[in-house]
């Protein structure tokens, strides 16, 4: 059935796969430096995928949204995370997390929950419409799964950025994107938020020493 | 729509401006006075809504209805409020060496940041904005609960940061979702995220879209609203954060998270009632489980605090509840004790919050065993709490009395089983509230306490008026209630 697909529909296919693929390239690696070059990967890829559908349907803000996403996800905040991670000292760590076989097992099972959650839509919509939902689903679980299984700072942070990612690629892959008001205002919120957990690093390194934010533990509902 | 705009524009330009001069030394005073101003503009707009009706047209991006009108009133009011408690607040914190300039220019920028954005939740038309103001909210306050650097309150922002943010980003994919249903039924993609729009072409939209769309939005703004089981961010950011900050997110943050769930829920109940599907009460069922759940918890960890501000922020955890239970029960009884609930309870929180900053003060510590012999101290601080926690814990004839009232019969109309476990909460959650109070309030002075500066008008207004709800609503407000009431549920009460 795919051959009967336009040709700019199977690169779309192929680019969510890709996409989908780098969350898991995040979630088994544990280098610090590696994370954010393959964060700053699927931003680029999904930035291509914005721009491919803006090709496709004529919607020509996309583009402007494309750019965006360039400037924001695959050149600011790697270059931020980067320049944050040297000057903290830790570019060498290793962040990984403490069972990556469980992890990943997990994470493939996501996947195809994902599937399963997005199936009652198969009758609504063209077949690709389907795949990309449920794998901009399935990025999105598995940058929570990312943000659970490590415990240090940085690499929650780039689960959480590849989050937004999977958001931003349902609204590209679903709907052509948002009305322009709300995507600049998204960009918007994740630059600031962003700058924020760049300020945290050093208020989390200064009250624990540390980024490991497992240590982070005062406040709970345990009787003392 | 001049109101409106001033309604919006004043605490963005206070922002602004207090991020830049924030470290001089009028910066309290001026804080004040935007905040007045914002109440002042906020008033002319309901005055105008009273007199004219809705705002905002068919498809603006501005929409002003019964169901926000009061609400925006009602932000301005507390944000007013507590800022005259944070000016004398604040310069005792300086004052003990808690807080430099720098800091007191944060927290001045992002006061007024934080109300900016929960004006524009309130009043934007687009689902979209709404979103963006409701990240923007988290994002203005994140940095405030971090504010005193100890360990406790970095750990507190940065819990409060990825839950929220997490929360936030599944309601981002809700509403990519109801876009994309929308898009389907309305040719104009720059209309599709319009509520009201989408509110009047709802019957048409796919029903199963609408029902996944609506669990990621539960999800991601019952996590703002403080719905167990994702509430774990609140009594920390409560609690670490400065006073008049726990003030504004008790009293207002969670109403308007609570709010941008009821809007959607509009939405989903007709495509849903629409769509034929097995059960078109799926959204309402959902909170009321939601909302049930963290009645009970909350209720039950009111007993085991040892902090003060935790204590009050998991009786907002429970009254939260208790709202998503009511609008989720549907119907109009049960709609309009939800709305004056929503009312009475942000007047009483934000009220509660001032007393007890001002009570750490006096004792010089949040926790509960550290705090005694209030009402001997500083009658006034002491009476304040006292009252504004009997007020909280439904004791006649404060409103929230006659809310929760509503409530309970419009639950043993529908559900009369469902009676049982909230008579039951409300009965724990008074035992859990009262057994600490007591102490605090009547307990024996500790040597050398002394009264501190307080300034105790905004609780007397706060109080006042919610016994004047609980006594006699006045009809134009009982007005707005009904319809709104017909706007959630199809049926007024009056």
């Amino acid at each position: 059935m795919l051959e009967q697909l336009p040709l700019y529909q199977q690169a779309i296919l192929t680019l969510a796969a890709m996409v989908l693929f780098t969350s898991f390239a995040l979630l088994a690696q544990s280098r610090v430096v590696s994370i954010i070059h393959i964060f700053a990967w699927q931003g680029l890829l999904v930035a291509v995928t914005t721009a491919l559908v803006a090709y496709d349907s004529g919607k020509h803000d996309l583009y402007l949204s494309a750019i965006m996403t360039i400037a924001l996800k695959a050149l600011f905040i790697p270059w931020l995370l980067h320049r944050l991670v040297k000057r903290l000292g830790i570019d060498r760590e290793e962040h990984g997390a403490e069972h990556p076989a469980t992890v990943l097992m997990i994470g493939a099972g996501l996947v195809i929950f994902c599937y399963y959650v997005a199936q009652p839509i198969e009758q609504l919509s063209a077949s690709v419409t389907r795949n990309t939902i449920a794998i901009s689903m399935a990025v999105v679980l598995l940058g929570m799964l990312m943000l659970v299984s490590r415990s240090k700072a940085v690499a929650q942070v780039v689960g959480f950025m590849s989050l937004e990612n999977g958001l931003f690629f349902a609204a590209v892959a679903a709907t052509h994107g948002m009305p322009m008001a709300v995507e600049l205002g998204v960009a918007f919120d994740v630059l600031v938020a962003a700058v924020i957990f760049g300020v945290f690093f050093f208020h989390i390194r200064d009250s624990i020493e540390s980024l490991d934010v497992d240590q982070l533990n005062r406040l709970s509902e345990q009787d003392e | 729509m001049t109101a409106l705009y001033l309604t919006l524009l004043i605490p963005l330009l206070a922002s602004i401006l207090l991020g830049v001069f924030g470290n001089h030394r009028g910066a309290a005073a001026f804080n004040m006075l935007a905040t007045l101003a914002g109440f002042a503009t906020s008033v002319w707009l309901a005055l105008i809504v009273l007199q004219q009706g809705p705002l905002g047209g068919e498809a603006g991006q501005f929409h002003i209805d019964s169901f926000n009108v009061y609400l925006i009133a009602l932000t301005a009011l507390v944000g007013a409020t507590t800022s005259f408690f944070s000016t004398p607040y604040m310069a005792q914190e300086e004052a003990n060496g808690r807080l430099g300039p720098g800091r007191l220019r944060l927290y001045h920028a992002s006061y007024q940041g934080f109300l900016f954005t929960m004006q524009l939740a309130l009043t934007t038309n687009n689902l979209g904005v709404l979103w963006v103001a409701m990240e923007g909210a988290t994002l203005a306050t994140v940095l405030l609960v971090s504010l005193y650097r100890t360990p406790e309150s970095v750990e507190a922002a940065w819990k409060y940061f990825i839950v929220c943010g997490v929360g936030i980003a599944l309601a981002l994919f809700g509403t990519v979702l109801l876009y994309f249903a929308a898009a389907h039924v309305i040719p104009d993609a720059e209309h599709a995220l319009l509520w009201s729009v989408l509110a009047e072409h709802s019957a048409q939209l796919q029903p199963v879209v609408m029902a996944i769309a609506f669990v990621f939005l539960l999800v991601g703004y019952g996590t703002k609203v403080g719905l167990v089981p994702m509430h774990t961010w609140l009594p920390d950011a409560h609690s670490e954060g400065p006073t008049p900050m726990s003030a504004v997110l008790s009293g207002l943050l969670l109403n308007v998270a609570l709010y941008a769930l009821v809007r959607v829920k509009i939405l989903t109940d007709g495509a849903l009632a629409a769509g034929g599907m097995h059960s078109p009460q799926l959204a309402g069922n959902l909170m009321m489980g939601f909302g049930l759940l963290s009645f009970t918890v909350a209720g039950l960890f009111l007993h085991r605090q040892r902090d003060i501000k935790r204590l009050f922020s998991y009786s907002s955890i429970e009254h939260m509840g208790l709202m998503t239970f009511a609008f989720g029960l549907g119907g109009p009884l049960a709609t309009f004790g939800g709305l004056l609930h929503m009312t009475v309870h942000s007047l009483t929180k934000s009220a509660i919050f001032i007393a007890v900053g001002h009570a750490s003060h006096i004792a010089r510590t949040q926790s509960i065993e550290g705090i005694r012999g209030l009402i001997q101290t500083q009658p006034a601080v002491g009476w304040g709490l006292l009252i504004g926690t009997a007020a909280i814990a439904g004791f006649p004839p404060f409103g929230v009395f006659t809310s929760e009232f509503l409530l309970l019969s419009a639950t043993m109309k529908s559900h009369p089983w469902l009676t049982v476990p909230l008579l039951t909460g409300l009965g724990v959650a008074f035992a859990g509230l009262f057994r600490h109070l007591h102490p605090m309030v009547y307990g024996e002075r500790p040597e050398g306490q002394v009264a501190v500066s307080a300034n105790m008008w905004p609780v007397v207004l706060h109080m006042v008026l919610v016994l004047w709800l609980g006594l006699a609503i006045p009809t134009f407000l009982a007005d707005w209630f009904n319809q709104a009431a017909v706007l959630i549920t199809g049926k007024g009460l009056l």
